[in-house]
């Protein structure tokens, strides 16, 4: 520990401070409490010293002296329990409060973070910090409060006893005391490395791990697991070296600081006895400084955990502050136009768009759609057809240029009025946990139950949502888990058909779909593309043949525009794409 | 848990000596007390200072003895943990890879890997606290009330009420929480949920303007875990000031009884300041003991999800002698022949695939079409025996796949798996998966028909180019067609290409294809797609339907005859420019 708090963490601390600010009045009488229950529990070893003096020998032993000080020993013990019990459900609170607010505040920045952020971080990632990371928080924190500062009350409490009974006592306890602080952090410094190639290498078979077992079909199918259990077994080797050291070293702290502190109890003993002898001290105070001295090294050994615990939780509370930190959607203007039901005419003129200034995606893009137009997508996977959809809900903004609808530019408009004019069906279905009918109703919370199956019906999902065990409410699990890809597929047709907005963004099927399904989602499609605006991102020949305008993208970028028949004239990308479709 | 146990076998020594030493250990701080009486008793009552500095010299001593104690014991402790542990990964990887693609399909990846990791390491932990502390604690404490009554029996009786007292407080208290802790972990993990599933449902939320809705849904699980929080730590919270009050109030009536044992002569002072030692040692190492069962509960929690992996039966046993007779040309000379064969999931109710009926010969290219959920990679994955046909017999080279050894019969089959997996590593060590003593130019030569000789040749370095982990720094395309040339490097008799060829324009799918057709020496070809277009010149064409065959021939027949083939076609090709487009 070269220093104990850096800069960054004084910034954590403050930050969390504000947090339990709310809560002071916890925090005060938890602190009060604290230093009742130290005095008092520090008191108990001078009454039974003092108990212990009045029993002397054999027909010397004082009963009604005895018996007033037993009476006050209860009476402190009961209180010290109450005390010790209400700051820990004071610190309990203080605790489990301030984690409440965090986790509050992260997820309230979740829905209001740009996509831009949740499409470049792991989900894995933000999770564990919401959740990981603020309970860890939530642990040092608990802990610090409950162990740190009592921790740190007792030993100055422990000293001021002492030096009450006696002087020079003391004084040699707190000679011997750096000994054990100076043992510990020699351990510590020691087995910090250790620590540091056991937790490599046991990332690096994690990582190992995961390649393998994650990819298990693909070893069978080469016949690798011999080699692979052959690699495993070298990096577990090396694993069992390291945590053997690692774990060894770092179990010595407590015999060696066990070892100190018998030699403190060694010391008391021998120079308290003395003193007895001279008649400096009586033996009870001797039996007194001995419970001292056993109290007095503990929270030390305690201090350096804790210490190390903090800092942790410091370093999770950075984490999660770094994400509530993020910069925010950019808000919609104040006096922002609502969009109540768009005709559908939606015009991009100019627009430049790129994820990463390095690598321009889309330059000087014009299109123009008139309302009741069909724009279909055409490309190989993977050519940045989502990045058009990103653009027209908003997700993401332009660079420069306009998008507008009905004339609006959509930047003058609420998000909320223009997403209410889409019908989005992405071919990444996501459906909430909940009942089917929790997922159609969504845009429309309150459809009554003739619009829910009307709906159902008309996106050919009813047939199958009334062969399930409960009919439409059917508990689905997270993501859809117990529904077979079509019929996720289908589910989120039926959401948009129970709205059905003005404008339509749709995204065909691929692959993960059975022929019949393919077609009822085709029908569905067709039916409600029916007088609206669409934007559909086509697989199908047939949708891109009857399309009104086909855009063709490359490599993220838009690098044709027209109908099939001009484009084929085109002889450009296009009809290569589409011929070699079709080529021997 | 148990049956774990037989990894710690080979650290029998360990085991043994550690929890010993721990105990040796124990049983000198039990004779500290003693020591201090005498102390007091001899020494101060006597003013015989060389007595009291002797005692000193025995605590100093006792200390030294403990410290040499504790520390072998710690040594012997750990090396039996972590062998243990160690030799616990290692069985669990060889299991692993054992398992079938069905076993792996209903466990999860994800939960393996937790197992192996995590789960490993607290028991790990768990066998090593045991090792340290399970003996210690429970021999302080009844050492402790052993030693009160050899001081003095009748004041020793305060410990036989103090010490049930406690345990019933301390197991009490944990009985009622552990329970809790496991609705608090039920509560995180449902926050957990919606913060997930509000990530990966960002768009749609926000297409259906949700934000405000989910943050109240949020609240309302928020404050719910928090509750429980709260409630559980008032509880636990208890433990603490409890056991305070009983030990305390045994030390008061130590001392009350003390002063009458010492009244009528029985005892002395110093031994009643022993007595109040001993009681103040046990509530020590009570506190210990119930965090050691915590963790002990955890640990074992643990160690019974690894042995519930450990005891799933792989159900694709290796049944065949490996037979290094050359493969014979039986009957037909088919290379590939399906006999009736039927394909059930595991905890599936239905079959999959039903009555499959056809046969390959050697170094026909076949094409497999039908929608998704038809059963398409079902078929294929038969071929290497990556799932067991539950009706009927799958024969490759005229053998039952059943006969052959797993190792002999895959490393005849070449498969190429929808998703495209690397390894990190070079380029070159990953075409050596295939195959590892393949040479130079056997590698280009794959690298040629897989369309990737160029992009290759284009990276940094070549062959020695570094892959990533999962391929990160390569693109779809690329990814696949180095997968295929993985696959071509064994120079299999069988190739399969399951679906591999998605991520690839159609020209260098074009390409592709006709590189496989020209390729030297007799391969069979399988090919599976969605598409019309890769598949129409196969030499036979599978279309499945449900399960089932609904269609084989070439795609001149099928065009003729087959509804669902037509069907497909079609909407791939319209059908008047269909045959002009060819």
């Amino acid at each position: 520990m070269k220093k104990i708090v850096t800069k960054q963490q004084k910034t954590t601390i403050g930050k969390v401070l504000r947090y339990i600010k709310k809560y002071w009045m916890y925090l005060g009488l938890s602190i009060f409490l604290a230093a009742v229950t130290v005095a008092l529990t520090l008191y108990i070893p001078i009454l039974t010293g003092r108990a212990v003096d009045l029993i002397v020998a054999k027909g010397l032993v004082d009963f009604a002296g005895i018996l007033t000080i037993l009476k006050r020993m209860a009476v402190v013990i009961l209180l010290t329990a109450a005390a010790q019990w209400v700051m820990n459900a004071c610190n309990n609170k203080i605790t489990y409060n301030v984690v409440r607010d965090i986790r509050k505040e992260a997820f309230d920045k979740i829905e209001h973070l740009p996509l831009s952020y949740i499409d470049s971080h792991s989900y894995g990632e933000v999770v564990s910090r919401v959740i990981a990371d603020v309970d860890q928080f939530a642990d040092g924190l608990l802990m610090g409060f409950t162990q740190f500062f009592t921790g740190v009350v007792t030993i100055f409490g422990t000293l001021i006893f002492m030096l009450t009974i006696n002087v020079k006592i003391t004084v040699a306890v707190v000679l011997i005391t750096p000994l054990s602080l100076f043992v510990a952090s020699f351990i510590a410094k020691k087995t910090f490395s250790m620590f540091k190639l056991q937790s490599e290498t046991r990332g690096e078979q994690t990582g190992f791990i995961e390649e393998i077992i994650g990819n298990q079909k693909v070893v069978q199918a080469l016949s690798h697991e011999k080699e692979a259990l052959e690699k495993f077994d070298e990096i577990n080797g090396r694993l069992q070296k390291y945590s053997l050291r690692a774990i060894f070293f770092s179990s010595i702290t407590n015999p060696a600081t066990r070892f100190i502190n018998s030699l403190v109890y060694a010391v008391v003993g021998i120079v308290g006895a003395f003193l007895a002898i001279a008649g400096g001290i009586t033996v009870g105070q001797l039996s007194s400084l001995l419970s001292y001295a056993n109290q007095y090294t503990k929270p030390f050994n305690e201090i350096s955990g804790v210490v190390t615990e903090l800092q942790n939780a410091l370093a999770c509370a950075a984490r999660v502050f770094e994400l509530m930190e993020e910069q925010p959607e950019t808000p919609d203007d104040s006096d922002a136009a609502v969009l109540s039901h768009a005709e559908g005419k939606v015009e991009l003129s100019h627009v430049n768009f790129s994820y990463t200034p390095e690598q321009k995606l889309i330059e000087d893009f014009n299109l123009s759609v008139k309302p009741g137009q069909r724009v279909a997508i055409v490309g190989p996977t993977g050519c940045g057809k989502t990045t058009l959809i990103n653009l027209l809900m908003r997700f993401y903004d332009v660079n420069s240029g306009t998008i507008s609808v009905d004339g609006i530019p959509v930047r003058k408009m609420t998000r909320e009025s223009l997403r209410n004019n889409y019908g989005m069906v992405l071919q990444e279905t996501w459906l909430r946990s909940g009942t089917i009918r929790d997922n159609i109703t969504m845009g429309k919370p309150d459809a009554t139950e003739e619009e829910i199956i009307a709906a159902a019906k008309a996106s050919h999902a009813h047939s199958f949502i009334k062969r399930l065990p409960e009919g439409y409410d059917t508990v689905i699990a997270e993501d859809g888990g117990n529904l077979s890809q079509g019929q996720k597929q289908l589910l989120c047709i039926a959401r948009v058909m129970l709205c059905l907005p003005p404008m339509l963004i749709l995204d065909e099927a691929t692959s993960s779909i059975d022929t019949r399904t393919e077609i009822r989602i085709q029908k569905a499609f067709a039916k409600m593309m029916q007088g609206r605006t669409s934007f559909i991102v086509a697989h199908r020949l047939s949708t891109i043949q009857e399309a009104d305008i086909i855009l063709v993208m490359k490599d993220g970028s838009i690098v044709e525009q027209g109908n099939h028949e001009t484009l084929l004239a085109q002889d450009g990308f296009y009809a290569t794409l589409y011929n070699s479709q079709f080529a021997k | 848990m148990k049956k774990l146990l037989v990894y710690l076998k080979d650290y029998k020594k360990e085991s043994v000596l550690g929890p010993l030493f721990k105990l040796l250990e124990a049983s000198f701080e039990l004779i500290v007390p003693l020591v201090m009486a005498a102390i007091i008793d001899r020494g101060v009552a006597f003013a015989d200072k060389p007595y009291i500095l002797k005692m000193c010299l025995v605590l100093v001593l006792l200390a030294v003895i403990g410290l040499v104690c504790s520390i072998t014991a710690q040594y012997f402790a750990a090396k039996a943990a972590v062998g243990f542990s160690t030799g616990l990964r290692h069985a669990l990887f060889e299991h692993i890879e054992k398992l079938s693609f069905s076993e792996m399909d209903t466990v999860g990846t994800s939960t393996l890997i937790t197992r192996m990791t995590s789960d490993v390491n607290q028991v790990q932990n768990g066998v090593n606290l045991v090792l340290r502390l399970f003996l210690r604690s429970p021999f302080i404490v009844f050492g402790a009330m052993i030693m009160a009554f050899t001081i003095d029996v009748k004041a020793a009786l305060v410990f036989v009420v103090a010490i049930p007292l406690l345990s019933v407080v301390v197991f009490g208290i944990m009985l009622v929480s552990i329970p809790l802790y496991k609705k608090v972990q039920g509560a995180l993990d449902k926050v957990l949920g919606i913060t997930r599933e509000n990530l990966t449902g960002a768009r749609v939320i926000r297409a259906f303007n949700k934000e405000e809705e989910e943050i109240e849904n949020f609240n309302g699980h928020n404050e719910m875990l928090t509750a429980a929080q709260v409630y559980v730590g008032k509880i636990s919270a208890l433990m603490n000031p409890v056991t305070y009050v009983i030990v305390n109030g045994a030390i008061v009536a130590l001392v009350w009884i003390g002063a009458i044992r010492v009244d009528n002569g029985f005892i002395t002072q110093g031994e009643v300041v022993a007595l109040v030692n001993y009681m103040s040692q046990i509530l020590v190492e009570l506190v210990k003991l119930a965090n050691l069962i915590i963790n002990i509960n955890k640990s074992i929690a643990c160690g019974n999800r690894i042995q519930a992996v450990l005891e799933l039966e792989p159900s694709i046993r290796d049944t065949g002698v490996p037979i290094s007779e050359p493969s014979a040309k039986t009957a037909g000379g088919f290379a590939v022949e399906f006999s009736h064969v039927g394909l059930t999931y595991a905890g599936a109710g239905d079959e999959s695939l039903t009555d499959i009926h056809f046969a390959v010969k050697k170094g026909e290219t076949v094409g497999i079409i039908g929608g998704t959920g038809s059963g398409k990679s079902s078929v294929v994955n038969l071929i290497p025996r990556f799932y067991e046909a539950t009706a009927g017999s799958v024969l490759v080279d005229g053998k039952d796949v059943r006969e052959y050894s797993l190792k002999e019969l895959r490393d005849k089959v070449g498969v190429v798996l929808q998703k495209a997996v690397l390894f990190k590593g070079t380029i070159r060590e990953n075409l050596a998966w295939g195959n590892g003593s393949a040479t130079e130019q056997e590698m280009a030569e794959a690298l040629r028909i897989a369309q990737a000789k160029e992009f290759v040749e284009a990276k940094e370095g070549g062959l020695d180019f570094e892959i990533e982990q999962g391929g990160k720094n390569l693109s779809g395309g690329q990814r696949q067609r180095l997968t295929i040339a993985r696959a071509l490097v064994k120079r299999p008799e069988i190739l399969i290409l399951d679906d591999s060829a998605s991520a690839l324009d159609f020209a260098t799918d074009a390409a592709l294809r006709k590189a496989i057709r020209e390729m030297e020496g007799e391969t069979t070809v399988f090919i599976v797609s969605q598409r019309a277009a890769s598949i129409r010149h196969a030499d036979k064409i599978v279309v499945l339907d449900d399960g089932a065959v609904v269609g084989l021939g070439t795609h001149e027949e099928l065009l003729a005859g087959c509804e669902v083939y037509q069907e497909i076609y079609y909407s791939q090709f319209k059908k008047a420019a269909g045959g002009e487009q060819a």
